[in-house]
């Protein structure tokens, strides 16, 4: 049994909200991504969400609530995998929000310590097989939570470097918020305006003609205001193009083109 | 200083309407981040300072009452005057009782958050001094009668030629000038006669030693030395906070503040005084005087916002902040903008005065991967929040919504219902387009921005057609 969870360990799949209803594509991109990776995937159905919003918000009892619930779904995993590093870093929160309950605590904390964001876990943990192409000049954009929560930096990069025909070109400021933040970008929309502004002047400057990044709700900003202001830069999700599922539209894009 | 007109929002929406201001964000925030980055490069072990500093200042805060002691007894033994003020109003007190004191006229300033804090300036003009502010922001933003916009660069909101025009108008007799050398050498020509005028010379304190009975100031421009030499009677304004125990500590401290600040090493000045003049010393001040201002540090260290008090004021936070980035300081409202400032000024103010603050942020956590003493910053902001929901300030609308939200996605069916509604609908009025340009409830988002659309059913949906495992 425990040649077979080593080998071949259970993963369950922690479909974000955003990519639940906005982009199936990521998920089964990480789904073959760590099917690759030699793990078992599982979806479990009974999912919503991980509470960053409540979290977020300072809504401790509300983001309790849903951090227990998440919990139970996941913990009898071997590894809880997400293509999100918001979410994930979430999880990662939840010991912190039992610091006055040691037995949920304890639950929280053995969930957090195998809780990994998809890209660095296909790096750190698991090594996979990149066999994608992408014919282009693409810029990475660092997500906040998963660069400064846990560390997602050169992992992605690695990965990319494997795709064939990919050209990977550094912008300047990678690693400045992009103005999404959550709620922060309709709750301050003129501010989260000038900072995806200029995001997208770096991205232009970079002259990458695709953008890739991390996390949904960074990327669908990013994607929205691109096609708002015409630019034609395309937009994925990284685990989309090391998938290579980037036959469909990217991000925001009309069908059949 | 009395906090600024408005609202966040609508200080905010006048800093992005303002092409001045705008254009000095964009020449300011490439400068200290790249400088700070080299600075910090170069100098080996700055990860195990940044954790050797927090630990002194946890250690500190942690019997503030001891050290506090310990320092105002030292200096006393120096012939200082060591003076604690419970606010702002108190603290404003013994500083004029001071100045009559010593009879003053002029009473010249090096930078002091503190004493904008307490809203010095105001209370000594009105009782007739000459008040005149040395470092050059302070002085500039002085003659503009407007407040700091950076907490280490004042006038950081000014362009080049909006200063020339400013002192154009207040030097009468000198020819403009336009190169920034060339104000420099202005200021300091306006301010020279000051200092020999100066009765009263007061200057802030960025650490307070209290083996040595020593306050430590940092600038770049040599005024504080003057200030507080050329004067009669010296005053430090400095918050309870900045108490350290020795010598050997401020080297820790010193090596981070100038690097994370400014990206220089060392800043060109690093001045300790201990007590007035003693017989035989060629020169100093003839009376000392340190007044510790709690103004509610006392009630934070207290509370669930201690760390910040671990703060030595160097503006990494603000300066690697995109929001800042975007408005500036003033949007912020009053002395402290910027990630620190979205915590303390509603600890100070109020958290309802201030609800904007804390919200104001995308929790991307920038800040506080570069504040030099390791202050949780984003972790706080989250917080402050979380305070705010439990004074009952969340407004009523947010709050049914949150309340909605978090009761469905309990249901986990009803959850999956609304999902897939959610994706159908919005598959429907995109077509085959990929993307909203406007949709009813979501201004806020497709004011700026498209929407993309679902790209098909609800990813666990086709995961469970497909027959895979859940």
């Amino acid at each position: 049994m425990a040649d077979t969870t080593a080998a071949h360990p259970r993963v369950g799949l922690l479909a974000t909200c955003l990519m639940n209803v906005f982009r199936p594509n990521i998920g089964f991109s990480a789904a073959e991504l760590l099917e690759r990776a030699g793990c078992r995937v599982e979806v479990p159905g009974s999912q919503t969400c991980c509470g960053q919003p409540a979290y977020s918000a300072g809504d401790d009892d509300a983001a309790r609530a849903m951090a227990r619930q998440l919990i139970a779904q996941f913990e009898d995993y071997d590894y809880l995998v997400s293509p999100s590093g918001s979410c994930v870093g979430t999880v990662h929160k939840y010991p912190a929000l039992f610091a006055d309950d040691p037995a949920w605590q304890s639950r929280a904390q053995a969930l957090a310590d195998k809780a990994y964001e998809l890209l660095s876990f296909l790096v750190d943990v698991r090594q996979v097989d990149i066999q994608a192409s992408y014919a282009g000049k693409a810029t990475y954009h660092d997500s906040c939570s998963g660069l400064r929560q846990l560390g997602v930096k050169r992992q992605p990069r690695e990965l990319l470097s494997k795709v064939e025909g990919l050209e990977l070109a550094e912008m300047d400021d990678a690693e400045v918020c992009c103005g999404f933040g959550g709620s922060f970008c309709v709750k301050y929309p003129q501010i989260s305006e000038k900072m995806v502004d200029d995001k997208l002047r770096s991205i232009a400057e970079s002259g990458a003609d695709t953008l890739l990044g991390g996390d949904l709700g960074c990327l669908m900003n990013m994607a929205g205001r691109l096609r708002r202001t015409g630019a034609k830069v395309r937009v994925w999700h990284t685990a989309e193009v090391l998938a290579g599922r980037t036959d469909g539209p990217a991000i925001g894009e009309e069908e059949s083109r | 200083m009395k906090a600024l007109p408005g609202t966040f929002d609508s200080r905010a929406a006048v800093a992005l309407a303002d092409p001045s201001l705008q254009k000095a964000l964009k020449n300011f925030k490439p400068l200290f981040v790249a400088k700070r980055a080299a600075a910090v490069a170069e100098l080996d072990g700055f990860e195990q300072l940044r954790e050797t500093a927090a630990a002194i200042k946890d250690a500190v805060l942690s019997e503030l009452d001891v050290w506090l002691e310990r320092y105002a007894a030292k200096v006393e033994s120096l012939g200082g005057h060591v003076h604690f003020a419970s606010d702002a109003a108190e603290a404003r007190e013994i500083i004029r009782e001071i100045c009559r004191k010593a009879d003053a006229k002029t009473i010249c300033k090096g930078k002091s958050m503190v004493s904008e804090e307490i809203g010095l300036n105001e209370v000594l003009e009105d009782d007739g001094y000459k008040v005149v502010e040395t470092d050059l922001g302070e002085y500039i933003i002085q003659l503009a009668k407007e407040p700091p916009s950076h907490i280490i660069a004042p006038a950081i909101h000014k362009t080049r030629e909006q200063v020339a025009d400013l002192f154009e108008q207040n030097h009468p007799g000198r020819p403009r000038e336009d190169s920034v050398a060339g104000l420099v050498n202005e200021a300091r020509h306006a301010l020279r006669e000051r200092f020999f005028q100066s009765d009263v010379g007061i200057t802030g304190g960025n650490f307070l030693i209290a083996e040595t009975g020593t306050s430590i100031i940092v600038t770049n421009e040599g005024n504080g030395d003057l200030t507080q030499t050329l004067s009669r009677a010296h005053v430090v304004t400095s918050g309870i906070e900045r108490v350290i125990p020795t010598l050997d500590d401020l080297s820790v401290f010193l090596r981070l503040l100038a690097r994370s600040a400014t990206g220089q090493d060392t800043e060109c000045y690093t001045t300790l005084s201990s007590g007035p003049k003693r017989p035989g010393d060629p020169d100093g001040p003839e009376e000392y005087h340190v007044v510790l201002v709690d103004n509610g540090r006392s009630k934070m260290l207290a509370g669930r916002f201690s760390q910040m008090l671990r703060c030595i004021r160097c503006g990494a936070c603000m300066n690697h902040c995109p929001v800042y980035g975007a408005v500036g300081g003033h949007a912020y409202g009053w002395v402290y903008p910027g990630p620190m400032g979205s915590i303390l000024t509603p600890l100070f103010n109020g958290l309802a005065e201030n609800y904007d603050l804390p919200n104001a942020c995308t929790l991307n956590g920038r800040c506080q991967s570069v504040c030099p003493v390791k202050i949780p910053l984003t972790d706080l902001i989250r917080t402050m929040r979380n305070e705010q929901i439990k004074a009952g300030l969340m407004p009523a609308s947010q709050r049914r919504m949150m309340a909605a939200w978090g009761w469905v996605a309990r249901q986990p069916g009803l959850y999956r219902a609304f999902e897939k509604l959610g994706s159908k609908m919005l598959r429907l009025r995109a077509g085959r387009s990929g993307s909203l340009s406007s949709l009813p409830g979501a201004g806020a988002w497709t004011r700026v921005r498209d929407l993309p659309a679902p790209s098909g059913p609800t990813f666990i949906d086709q995961w469970k057609a497909k027959g895979g495992q859940s």
